[in-house]
C-alpha cells in the first residue's frame, strides 16, 4: 500500500508560527529522548522558549511495538517563554505505528497533526505486522492525522549497519531541516553529547544528522519557522538548560550542602545521577544507602553533626522515611527532603506525574509533627528552593520537605543562570565553646526558635532524643514538658509565616472564579486562565509555594471572588459520580487544606491520568464550572 | 597521664579528664543489670584514652541498652529502634574527626536493625559498636529476641521460644569488609575493658557482642553461663585481647587463636558447644567508608562557589 496523498497536497510550505509542538515516539531504547533533548537545546540556544517532556514507559524493556511501551519525548518551542507541555502536537515522528496509539489515547494529537512514520513495517516479513501497520495507517488517516510514510531506517542503512541505533540522529537532522535550525550549533551539541565516546562515534552521528537533513530537504515539504523570543526579553541574561531533577542537584550544590543520602527510586533518582557526576567539584558526596530509612538516618546523622544534609526520594520512599522525619521534627534536626512525586498509592505509577503526596508530606508521621512544606512550581524553582530549604532548615531547626513531581523532574527548559554568592552556601560549622548554662533547646518563648549546639563545641554536650524532653533535652514524660515542647515546635511555623508576603494573584484581583494551584501545574493553569480571560471570562489564578506554613492573606483574597476552586493532579471524587454527595465527596488535597484553613466552600477539579495537565483541558473545565455558576449564589464562609 | 609528660614537665593548658567528665545522668537500669558494667568500662576507656568529651558522640537506638548516651558526658543521639547505625555512619561521614560509639541491643541490632547492621559492617566506619545481648526484649517486658535460647519462656512465647537462636557472630564474620569482631561477657570487667579499648583503638567498626545479664527477664540465660565458665572458650593470642592470669584462670577452656584467621574465627563462632570470648577476627587494613565519604570536607566556601560556577559554565547556553 502506497501513500497516495503526497506531501505537497497536505502540508503548508514555510509557515511562520509563534509556537509548535513536536514529538518523537518509539520503542524504548531507540534514542528518541536523546534526539529530542538535543533538538530542544538547539532551539533554546537559538533563542526560543522551550519545554521538553519525556514520555516514559514504566518498564525498562517493554515489548517492542506495543502501545504501552511508548517511549519518547515532546518538545514545545515558541517565540515566547514556555511553561508547560501544551496541548496537541503539530508534528510527530514515530518509529512504529503501535506506539502512536497510546499517545492518541492521551489526546496528544489533533486533526492535521503531521505524522512522520517509519514505513519499514509495511513490508515486514511477519504478516500480522504488515496487517497491523496497514490498519493503523488507515485509521490514523481516517481520524485526520496526516501520515507521511518514510523509509527512515533504510536511509540510515547507508551509513550504519544497525539503524536501530543511529536513526535518532537522522531524525534530529530531519527536524533541524524542518525548523531551519542552525546546523553548526546542532552538530556542536551532537559532539558534546558523544564526547566521551570518541571522534569516530561523533563522526558517524554527524553523518546520520546530515543524511536526515538532506532527506527532509528532498523528500519533505514541511517547513516551519518559529522565530526566537524578542531580543529584549533575553538580552543580558545567560541561560542554562536543565530538567527539574538536575535543577535539584544544582540547588544542592548552590546551597552548600555537602551530603546527599539517597536510595534509588523513580522518578527521583536522576537528581542523584546528575550530582554523582559533578558533586565532587564542590566537595560534596552522594551516599547510596542500604534503604530509604537508612538514607534518611544517615542524612540526619550528618545534620546533627553540623553538616545539614539532603535526602531525595519519591512517595514510597517518603512512607519509609516517615519515622525518621518524626524524629527530626521531635529533636529539631535541620534536614532537606526533596520529594519528587509520582503516581500512588503503593508502587502506583512510578514514572508518571501526580501531586498525591501533599497530605503525606504534611501529616505522614504519627503525632503532631509540623515541618516546613514547600512546593516548586517551575524547573527554575527546583534549584532556588533547595537553597531556600537549607536556610529554612537551619534557621528554624526543622526538616523541610520540598515537593516537586515527575513533570518537573523530566521537563527540560532554559532558564536564567543563577548568580550564586557566598551567602547561598552553608557557612563552615561553628566549633566555638558553648556556654554550658544555655540549654540545648533554649526556646524563645514567643517564636520557639533556639540555637543549636554542634558536636565538637565544648560545653554543649547534650543527648538528642526522640522522646519527649525538656529544654535541657532531658527525657520528660510530664504534662507540662510535653505541652511546652509541642508548643515550641509548632510556634516556629507561625514565626516563619509572619515573614511571608501574601501571594500574588495572576489576573484581576477580583472576579467570578479564582483557581488555586500548587507545584508543576503553574504554567498550564496560567495559560488556561489567560485563554479564558481573552474570551472575556472573569477568571484569575493563584499559585502557592508555601503549604506549611500557609501563605498569609488567603481568606481576604478568596473573598474577592464568587467561587474558588483548586486544580490539582491528585484524586478527588467527581461531584456528579454515583453516590457522591456533599457529605461523601472526597476533595483534592490542597482543596481539603484550604477548606480547613479558610472555612470557605472551596471546590476542586483534579484527575489522576498520570500525565501533566494540559492548558486546553483546564480551560474547558474552568469555563464549564463558570457556566454552572451562573445563577448560583456566591460562595460564602 | 595527669597532664604530666615523660620529661616531668607539666602541660598546664592541656585539660585532663576524669571519670566525672564522662558521666551524664544517673543510670536508671535495674540493680544487677549488666549494662552498668559496660557503661563503667566505656567511661574508663574514654578516660584512659583522654578522649575530649565534646568530640565524642554516643549513638543508640531503642531498648534498655540504648539509654546509655543519657548516662555519658559526651554528645549523644538516642534515636529510633534499630536505626542507630545509619545515624552513626552519617555523623562520621562528614565529621570523621568525631569519635563515635554505638550502643545497641540484640533486638535493636539483630532484629529490627538487621539491614543496617550488615551494611554498617561493610562500610566499616571508625566507631565502637557495642551490642548488649541479653537474649530478651527488656524495655518492653520480656518478648523473645533473635538470640533467645530455644525454650526460653517469654510473653510472646509463653511455652518457650520455638526457634533456634540466631548466631550473630557467624553473620557478622560473613560480611564483606568486616574488620573487628569480639565477644565478651559483662561480668568479666577486665576483659570487657580491654576489649572495648581494643575496639576503640581499632580504625574501623569495632564490633563487640557483649553477653549481658538481665536479672529480671532472662536471668536463666545469663546465670547458667555465669555459673559455668566451661561454657566459654577464652581466645588468647599476642594480637588478641591482652588478659592477665587473674582473668584467664577463670576459664578452664583456653585457645590460642590468631585473630587474622577468618576461617578459624568462623569455625569458633559456629561451634554451639562453647562460646568464644575475646577477639575472633581483626583486620586493621580494611577500607573505611569515611575516607571516601569525607571527600572535599576541607574545601572553603569560596572553593565550593568556584566549583559551582564551573559546573554552571558547562550547561550555560
Amino acid at each position: 500500500m502506497v501513500d497516495t496523498t503526497t506531501a505537497e497536497e497536505t502540508a503548508p510550505r514555510l509557515r511562520l508560527t509563534r509556537e509548535h509542538i513536536v514529538e518523537i515516539v518509539s520503542d524504548s531504547g531507540e534514542g528518541a529522548q536523546k534526539a529530542g533533548q538535543t533538538f530542544g537545546t538547539v532551539c533554546a540556544r537559538m533563542g526560543n522558549g522551550v519545554w521538553t517532556v519525556e514520555i516514559i514507559p514504566a518498564e525498562i524493556q517493554p515489548p517492542a511495538r506495543s502501545p504501552a511501551g511508548a517511549s519518547g519525548i515532546r518538545i514545545r518551542l515558541a517565540s515566547h517563554t514556555v511553561t508547560n507541555m501544551g496541548d496537541e502536537a503539530d508534528i510527530v515522528v514515530a518509529f512504529n505505528e503501535q506506539v502512536l496509539y497510546s499517545r492518541i489515547v492521551n489526546g496528544a494529537y489533533k486533526e492535521g497533526t503531521q505524522v512522520l512514520l517509519e514505513d519499514k513495517w509495511r513490508d515486514d516479513k511477519v504478516p500480522e505486522i504488515r496487517e497491523q501497520y496497514a490498519k493503523a495507517v488507515a485509521e490514523f488517516r481516517k481520524n485526520g492525522l496526516i501520515v507521511h510514510e518514510l523509509p527512515i531506517e533504510k536511509a540510515c542503512l547507508e551509513i550504519v549497519p544497525n539503524p536501530r541505533r543511529g536513526k535518532n540522529m537522522f531524525v534530529l537532522g530531519m527536524l533541524c531541516r524542518i525548523y531551519s535550525r542552525d546546523v553548526v550549533l546542532a552538530k556542536g551539541e551532537i559532539a558534546n553529547t558523544f564526547k566521551r565516546k570518541g571522534e569516530k562515534v561523533i563522526d558517524i552521528n554527524h553523518r546520520l544528522f546530515d543524511a536526515g537533513y538532506q532527506f527532509a530537504k528532498e523528500k519533505l515539504v514541511l517547513d516551519y519557522q518559529v522565530p526566537p523570543q524578542p531580543l529584549e526579553e533575553r538580552e543580558g541574561k545567560r541561560f542554562i538548560v536543565t530538567n527539574g531533577n538536575t535543577a535539584l542537584g544544582l540547588g544542592v550544590m548552590a546551597s552548600g550542602m555537602e551530603l546527599v543520602s539517597m536510595y534509588p527510586i523513580t522518578p527521583a533518582t536522576s537528581a542523584s545521577h546528575y550530582l554523582a557526576d559533578v558533586y565532587h567539584e564542590v566537595g560534596g558526596f552522594i551516599h547510596q544507602a542500604e534503604d530509604e530509612i537508612a538514607a534518611a538516618g544517615f542524612a540526619i546523622g550528618s545534620s546533627f553533626a553540623g553538616k545539614t544534609a539532603c535526602t531525595i526520594t519519591s512517595g514510597p520512599g517518603l512512607a519509609l522515611k516517615s519515622e525518621m522525619l518524626g524524629l527530626a521534627v521531635m529533636a529539631e534536626v535541620p534536614l532537606v527532603v526533596c520529594l519528587v512525586q509520582r503516581g500512588g498509592p503503593s508502587t502506583g505509577l512510578p514514572t508518571k506525574v501526580e501531586q498525591g503526596d501533599l497530605l503525606a508530606a504534611l501529616f505522614g508521621e504519627p503525632g503532631d509533627a509540623p515541618k516546613v512544606v514547600i512546593a516548586a512550581a517551575t524547573i527554575e524553582e527546583c534549584l532556588h528552593f533547595v537553597v531556600m530549604a537549607r536556610r529554612l532548615a537551619e534557621t528554624f531547626r526543622t526538616p523541610v520537605i520540598l515537593l516537586t513531581d515527575a513533570n518537573l523532574a523530566t521537563g527540560v527548559q532554559p532558564y536564567q543562570r543563577p548568580e550564586p554568592s557566598l551567602d547561598w552556601l552553608a557557612p563552615p560549622i561553628d566549633q566555638s565553646d558553648w556556654d554550658e548554662h544555655i540549654p540545648p533547646y533554649n526556646w524563645d518563648s514567643e517564636t520557639g526558635l533556639s540555637p543549636r549546639p554542634i558536636p565538637g563545641m565544648s560545653g554543649g554536650q547534650y543527648i538528642l532524643t526522640g522522646l519527649a524532653h525538656t529544654n535541657h533535652s532531658k527525657v520528660a514524660y510530664d504534662s507540662d514538658s510535653n505541652q511546652h515542647g509541642s508548643n515550641m515546635r509548632s510556634r516556629k511555623f507561625a514565626a516563619l509565616a509572619s515573614t511571608l508576603k501574601p501571594p500574588v494573584v495572576h489576573g484581576d484581583e477580583e472576579g467570578d472564579l479564582l483557581v488555586v494551584g500548587w507545584g508543576s501545574t503553574l504554567g498550564a493553569i496560567e495559560e488556561a486562565v489567560d485563554r479564558a480571560r481573552a474570551e472575556g471570562y472573569k477568571i484569575s489564578s493563584l499559585h502557592l509555594r508555601f503549604i506549611l506554613p500557609m501563605e498569609p492573606g488567603l481568606k481576604a483574597i478568596f473573598k474577592r471572588f464568587r467561587k474558588i476552586m483548586t486544580v490539582e493532579i491528585n484524586y478527588s471524587d467527581d461531584p456528579d459520580a454515583p453516590l457522591i454527595t456533599e457529605e461523601t465527596r472526597r476533595y483534592a488535597q490542597l482543596a481539603m487544606l484550604l477548606r480547613a484553613h479558610t472555612l470557605i466552600d472551596i471546590d476542586c477539579w483534579s484527575v489522576v491520568y498520570g500525565h501533566p495537565l494540559q492548558p486546553g483541558m483546564i480551560k474547558n473545565v474552568l469555563t464549564k464550572r463558570l457556566e454552572d455558576l451562573q445563577g448560583e449564589t456566591p460562595c460564602s464562609d | 597521664m595527669f597532664g604530666l609528660k615523660p620529661d616531668w614537665s607539666l602541660e598546664v593548658f592541656e585539660r585532663y579528664f576524669t571519670m566525672g567528665d564522662y558521666a551524664g545522668g544517673e543510670a536508671r537500669w535495674c540493680p544487677g543489670c549488666g549494662d552498668h558494667a559496660v557503661l563503667t568500662a566505656a567511661q574508663k576507656v574514654l578516660r584512659d584514652e583522654q578522649q575530649r568529651p565534646e568530640m565524642s558522640v554516643c549513638v543508640s537506638g531503642i531498648g534498655c541498652s540504648s539509654r546509655m548516651p543519657h548516662y555519658l558526658g559526651t554528645y549523644g543521639f538516642h534515636g529510633l529502634h534499630g536505626r542507630a547505625l545509619p545515624v552513626a555512619c552519617g555523623i562520621k561521614s562528614r565529621r570523621p574527626e568525631l569519635d563515635v560509639w554505638v550502643a545497641t541491643g540484640d533486638g535493636d541490632c539483630f532484629s529490627i536493625g538487621t539491614a543496617h547492621w550488615i551494611h554498617a559492617l561493610r562500610y566499616n566506619m571508625d566507631m565502637t559498636l557495642m551490642v548488649f545481648d541479653n537474649a530478651i526484649y527488656g524495655l518492653t517486658k520480656a518478648q523473645t529476641s533473635p538470640t533467645s535460647p530455644q525454650g526460653l519462656k517469654t510473653n510472646t512465647h509463653p511455652f518457650g521460644a520455638i526457634l533456634d537462636p540466631h548466631n550473630p557472630l557467624t553473620v557478622t564474620l560473613g560480611v564483606t569488609n568486616v574488620s573487628f569482631v569480639a565477644q565478651v561477657a559483662d561480668w568479666n570487667p577486665p576483659l570487657l575493658y580491654e576489649t572495648l579499648k581494643a575496639a576503640y583503638r581499632h580504625k574501623g567498626t569495632g564490633f563487640v557482642r557483649i553477653i549481658q545479664r538481665c536479672p529480671v527477664y532472662s536471668d536463666n540465660f545469663s546465670k547458667e553461663l555465669q555459673q559455668n565458665p566451661d561454657r566459654f572458650v577464652l581466645l588468647e593470642h599476642q594480637q588478641g585481647i591482652p588478659v592477665d592470669k587473674s582473668v584467664s584462670r577463670q576459664f578452664p577452656n583456653r585457645l590460642e587463636h590468631d585473630p587474622s584467621d577468618l576461617g578459624r574465627a568462623f569455625q569458633l563462632a559456629a561451634d554451639s558447644s562453647k562460646m568464644p570470648l575475646g577477639l575472633l577476627y581483626h583486620n586493621p587494613d580494611a577500607q573505611c567508608y569515611e575516607d571516601l565519604s569525607s571527600q572535599g570536607v576541607a574545601m572553603t566556601p569560596e572553593q565550593r562557589l568556584a566549583g559551582f560556577n564551573a559546573v554552571l559554565d558547562r550547561i550555560t547556553v
